[in-house]
Order: C-alpha cells, then sequence, then structure tokens
C-alpha cells in the first residue's frame, strides 16, 4: 500500500492531466459554435461509453466484443419508455434506460462469463448480434429505419427543472455525466473490488485458490459496465433525438473497443483521449475540405490508422512516452534489438 | 410441407452449411495453428465473390476461358494474395495479445471495404452460373432443383476432404499440427516454420476466396456481404470448438439447418434463431462441441 499523502510523480502528471482535460472540456463552451458544442458532447459520450468498457478491459481482463448492445438498449428505452409526443420525466427516465441496459448485461454476463478467451469475445458478439436482429427485424424497434424521439425529457420533480434540449443543456449534463463516472470508475478501481477485479485480470485461478468466488466479481463488474453504457446510450440518443439498429452493430462494438485501445488499455485516462483522438480522426478523414470527393472514402484513412496505430503503437497513446523511454533506454545500452536475435 | 418441398430445403441447408464450413474452416484453422483471431477473413469471402464477377471479363478476354478458368486464376491471385497479407500485417501478430489481432483485422476489414469500394464501386451484382450447370433437376412434378446448387456442395465436399487428407495423412500436415502445439520445438528440429505458418494463412485465404466465387452466382454480390459471413462464421467456430475443423463442419451443418429451415417456418425469428442455438450450446457446453487438442 502506498503512502496516502505523498503522491508519486507519475500520479501528480496523471492529476495534472486529469485537471487539464476537464478544466479545457469546463472552459470550451465560452469559445466553442454550436458545431463545436455537438462534436464535444459527442466526444464526451464515446468517452463514457469508452470508460465502461475500460473497466472490463483494462480493469478485469475481459474483452467484451459486443458493448454496443447496451449503449443501444439504453438509447432505445429512452425513445420507447417516453410518452408518444409528450416529454418523459429525467428522473425516472434515466434510471429506466440505464436499469433496461444493466438489467441485459446481467442476462448477458450471466451467460456469457461460463466462457473465457476468445470464446467470450466471440460470446459476447454473437449476443449483441441477437439484440440487433431484435430492433431490427421486428417491430418493437421500426426496422432498420429506426424511431425518432419525439419530445426531449424534461427534469420537472425538483425546483428549477429543465429540459434536456440539445446544445449547452446539453453539454453541461453530459460533462457532469461524465465526471461522476471517471470519478466513480477511479474510486471503484481502487476500492478492494477494483482489488479484486485487477486479481482476477492478472490470475483468476490464484484470485480463487485465495478464497475469492470470481464469477460474482465480474459479473457485477460487468453489470456495472453495462449500466454505464446504457447511461452513454441514453445521453446519445437524446443528443441525435433519433435511434437506429446500427447503434447496436458489431461496427460500434468495434469502434469503442478501438477507442480504448488507442488511447491505452489500463488507464481511466486512456479512455478518455481514445475517444477524443478516435471521433477527431474521423472527422479529420471526413472533412471535404481537406480530401474533397475522397472524403467519401474515410473509411480507407481510418483502417490504415488503425492499422499503424498497432504496429507502432503497441501500448496506445498513453504509453508513447514509456516506449520511448524505453528506445531510449536500449540505445544507451548500446546494440538494438537485432544484434541481440544474432546466433553467437 | 410436402416431401418435395422438404427435400429442397434440405439440400439448401446442405449447401448452406457446407459452404459456411469453408469459410469458417479457414477461421479456425489460423486461429487453430497460429492463435490469430482473423476479423478479416469475412472480408476474404467478398474479395472471392467479388473476383468471380470483376475476373470474369478479362479472364474471357485474356485467355478466353470460362467459368472455371476464372476459378483456376482466382485461386492463384488469393493464394499470392495470402502469402503477401500474412507477411506485411499478421507476422508480427503471432506475439501480440488477442486485442490487437482484433483492432489490426478490424483495421483490414475497413480498408477491403474501401479498396472494393473504390475499385469495383457500391452496386450490388449478379454473375451467371457457368452454362454447363445452368440446368434444373424435377423433383417430384412441379419443383425442380438447379444443378449448380448441387455443384456448390459437391466443391465444399472435395474442399473438405482434401483438407482432412493434407492435415491427417500427410507429412506436411503433420508438421502443421506439430507446429501448433509446440512452435520452438519444431523449428529447432530444422523445419522453416515462419514459411510453414505463410502457407496454411494463404491456404486459409484461398479457401475462402474460392468459397466466395463459388457462391457468388447464388447469393449475388453485395458490399457488405463478408461481414454477415464473418459473423455467422463466428459463431460456427464458437459452437464447434475453436480450432476443430471436425467441429467446424458438424457446427456449420447444424446452422445451415437451423438458419434454412427458421426462414421457411419461422420467418420473423429467424435473424436471432442462430445465435439462441448458440447461447444453448454453449450454456451446455462453455468451450463448444469438440475442443481441439
Amino acid at each position: 500500500m502506498r503512502d496516502g499523502a505523498v503522491l508519486e510523480a507519475s500520479d501528480r502528471g496523471k492529476l495534472a492531466f486529469l485537471a487539464l482535460a476537464f478544466g479545457a472540456l469546463a472552459l470550451y463552451p465560452l469559445v466553442g459554435g454550436s458545431f463545436g458544442i455537438g462534436l464535444a458532447t459527442k466526444i464526451m459520450i464515446y468517452a463514457i461509453f469508452a470508460l465502461s468498457l475500460e473497466l472490463l478491459v483494462g480493469g478485469t481482463g475481459l474483452v467484451c466484443f459486443g458493448h454496443a448492445a447496451f449503449f443501444g438498449i439504453g438509447a432505445y428505452a429512452t425513445v420507447l419508455l417516453s410518452p408518444g409526443y409528450d416529454p418523459a420525466e429525467l428522473a425516472w427516465l434515466l434510471p429506466a434506460c440505464v436499469g433496461a441496459a444493466a438489467l441485459y448485461a446481467l442476462a448477458v454476463g450471466a451467460l456469457s462469463l461460463r466462457t473465457r478467451g476468445v470464446y467470450f469475445i466471440m460470446v459476447t458478439l454473437a449476443f449483441a448480434q441477437m439484440a440487433y436482429y431484435v430492433v431490427h427485424d421486428t417491430p418493437l424497434g421500426g426496422g432498420t429505419d429506426g424511431i425518432y424521439l419525439n419530445a426531449r425529457p424534461v427534469l420537472g420533480l425538483v425546483p428549477g427543472g429543465f429540459e434536456l434540449r440539445g446544445g449547452l443543456t446539453l453539454y453541461w449534463f453530459t460533462f457532469g455525466a461524465l465526471v461522476l463516472v471517471f470519478a466513480f470508475l477511479a474510486v471503484l478501481l481502487r476500492s478492494r473490488f477494483g482489488r479484486a477485479l485487477a486479481g482476477i485480470r492478472v490470475n483468476e485461478q490464484r484470485m480463487r485458490a485465495t478464497g475469492f468466488a470470481t464469477y460474482p466479481y465480474k459479473l457485477a463488474a460487468f453489470t456495472i459496465s453495462g449500466a454505464i453504457a446504457g447511461l452513454a446510450g441514453f445521453l446519445f440518443a437524446v443528443k441525435d433525438g433519433f435511434v437506429n439498429p446500427e447503434l447496436l452493430s458489431w461496427h460500434l462494438s468495434g469502434a469503442v473497443l478501438i477507442m480504448i485501445i488507442l488511447g491505452g488499455i489500463g488507464h481511466l485516462r486512456g479512455a478518455l483521449i481514445g475517444a477524443f483522438a478516435y471521433v477527431l480522426l474521423q472527422e479529420f478523414f471526413k472533412s471535404e475540405a481537406i480530401f474533397g470527393e475522397f472524403s467519401r472514402h474515410w473509411l480507407l484513412g481510418m483502417g490504415f490508422t488503425i492499422i499503424a496505430s498497432v504496429a507502432l503503437l503497441p501500448h496506445g497513446i498513453v504509453g508513447i512516452g514509456r516506449q520511448l523511454a524505453e528506445r531510449r533506454a536500449r540505445a544507451a545500452r548500446g546494440g538494438g534489438k537485432e544484434s541481440a536475435d544474432e546466433p553467437a | 410441407m410436402d416431401a418435395a418441398t422438404f427435400l429442397i430445403q434440405c439440400l439448401n441447408s446442405l449447401q448452406y452449411g457446407l459452404l459456411l464450413f469453408l469459410v469458417a474452416s479457414g477461421l479456425t484453422l489460423i486461429f487453430g495453428i497460429m492463435g490469430v483471431i482473423n476479423l478479416a477473413h469475412g472480408s476474404f469471402y467478398m474479395i472471392g465473390a467479388y473476383m468471380a464477377y470483376a475476373l470474369a471479363p478479362v479472364v474471357a478476354a485474356t485467355a478466353g476461358g470460362g467459368f472455371f478458368t476464372t476459378l483456376a486464376v482466382g485461386f492463384v491471385l488469393s493464394i499470392a494474395l495470402g502469402y503477401v497479407l500474412e507477411w506485411a500485417f499478421f507476422a508480427f501478430l503471432y506475439e501480440r495479445e488477442h486485442l490487437q489481432q482484433v483492432l489490426m483485422t478490424y483495421g483490414l476489414i475497413l480498408v477491403f471495404e474501401e479498396l472494393r469500394s473504390l475499385i469495383v464501386g457500391d452496386d450490388v451484382h449478379g454473375v451467371k452460373a457457368p452454362p454447363l450447370l445452368a440446368g434444373t433437376i424435377p423433383l417430384g412434378d412441379v419443383m425442380t432443383y438447379p444443378v449448380y446448387r448441387l455443384f456448390i456442395s459437391g466443391v465444399c465436399l472435395l474442399l473438405a476432404l482434401a483438407m482432412w487428407f493434407v492435415f491427417a495423412r500427410t507429412r506436411l500436415g503433420m508438421t502443421i499440427r506439430a507446429g501448433a502445439t509446440n512452435r520452438e520445438m519444431v523449428q529447432s528440429l530444422g523445419v522453416d516454420i515462419k514459411f510453414l505458418y505463410r502457407v496454411v494463412f494463404a491456404a486459409g485465404v484461398a479457401i475462402a476466396v474460392l468459397a466466395g466465387m463459388v457462391a457468388a452466382p447464388v447469393s449475388s454480390v453485395y458490399p457488405g456481404m463478408g461481414q454477415s459471413v464473418l459473423i455467422i462464421c463466428f459463431v460456427v467456430v464458437v459452437i464447434g470448438g475453436i480450432g476443430s475443423i471436425k467441429g467446424a463442419l458438424l457446427a456449420a451443418l447444424l446452422i445451415g439447418v437451423v438458419d434454412t429451415f427458421g426462414k421457411v417456418l419461422l420467418p420473423q425469428a429467424a435473424g436471432v434463431l442462430v445465435y439462441v442455438l448458440m447461447a444453448v450450446i454453449l450454456l451446455w457446453k462453455p468451450e463448444g462441441l469438440f475442443r481441439a487438442g
């Protein structure tokens, strides 16, 4: 255990980064136009989504490849639980949406946690596809066209209530949610529960040998993660005022995995950085001002960027510093990797 | 459902199942032997189908050949493609975590899809079955069954047999199996394991491409076709047990039956049925039907 009173240098760096990042997000509305506010809101929603996955992948060592299902269920619940043309009450709609996603995560987790490794990756993918086909093929989800959210939810239960409109209100609401989720996960991962998850990630067998029933821990992490993803889905549905089956597609599951890998697995701030980098890259390759006609093929640029980042940044953006330091250390020792591999 | 319809659906199930097996076998091989999760495997199927569409005029103009020459040319090209891809993108992935393999191959899917869109566009195309196989066989009084679908089943069975023979009965297959168990040991016995892996990878790619080419006249050629096949093949591989060819065959046939009859009997739920099947099987056997040794 570290002494709580003394912060290590790396901790100070982390705190400085977070203060800077959240400070910048808090000040952004002073300078950002309506497009910028919308984009920043989207990035923050994806950051919440990525944080929820980071709890599983980085925190517990469970690679979920169907996380979009929880996101999509949160979003669909927002629309389906809103009464026709009247605004819904935020105070119960939000918990209901988060609860719906959590419930589905509990069911999926209970089944898929029986498997491990690659099986787990593929089983979570298959469960997400199942949810995808349910909203895609049944009348419930409105098919490929999706459904519109006719009225944004309103907080009316407490004095000083507001309508959760797009624009600044939603920006602040999302910002608050992001800070809360980040703080919650940071505390959770440092708690006894989080330590148990880390133990499961490193060596599950040994955790069991020391007397931890690992299954309930993993299931709890999976459910919490699904609930947070549902929160992100709720915010996304309110932001766009529209849901379609693509919110549950495996492309989105892949995209959110890419965000956390791009940022750097094993660090909560990696999820923030990754969501930021991913959305900005997407905007960059989609920009007609830069690529003209070719911006139609923006996925090509994304694909090459992803491949390059796997090849060149095995520890993500967060790990660049460490990677450079290691390289310098190797160079200082004299003789690169190649000469070490040469047979004598 | 009368007897003739039932027979037709059975044949369709068999043909679909065998086709799935071809694509899934490459996926399970590459995983079982090299330990790489290859999300881009569905793209090879897509590339195959587009080859059947785009290569045919080129081959007809230069070599004057028909459908079968196109198949042969496509097969050779796909082996070259697999060989180069392994060298460029996969060779360094073996020591990486599964997560990075997922990411890398996801990137490859995006690249393949966009290159396809750049080269041949986003339209849906049909491919004609060769005149030799364009006929139908009468079943009962009014029903008929296309010869070409039987041809697909035949090709798939032949390839499955060939695969089994190479793996179980030849020295090459033995070396490959040994390499999957202990890479370093086989290497120290003087086998060029890197080359061997490259060959296995190329074979996996070629089989998926061939499956795409053969399927093109039945399924038509459309953007995104690789991804729907990929996801179903994942289900096949998971049900069968990752790395097990025998399991992949059984699972593919099972899914062929469930999917084909599901579409006939329960059209609303057809999309979900396959995944329900998978969930049930994994509840019963969390590591699939056959676990690779």
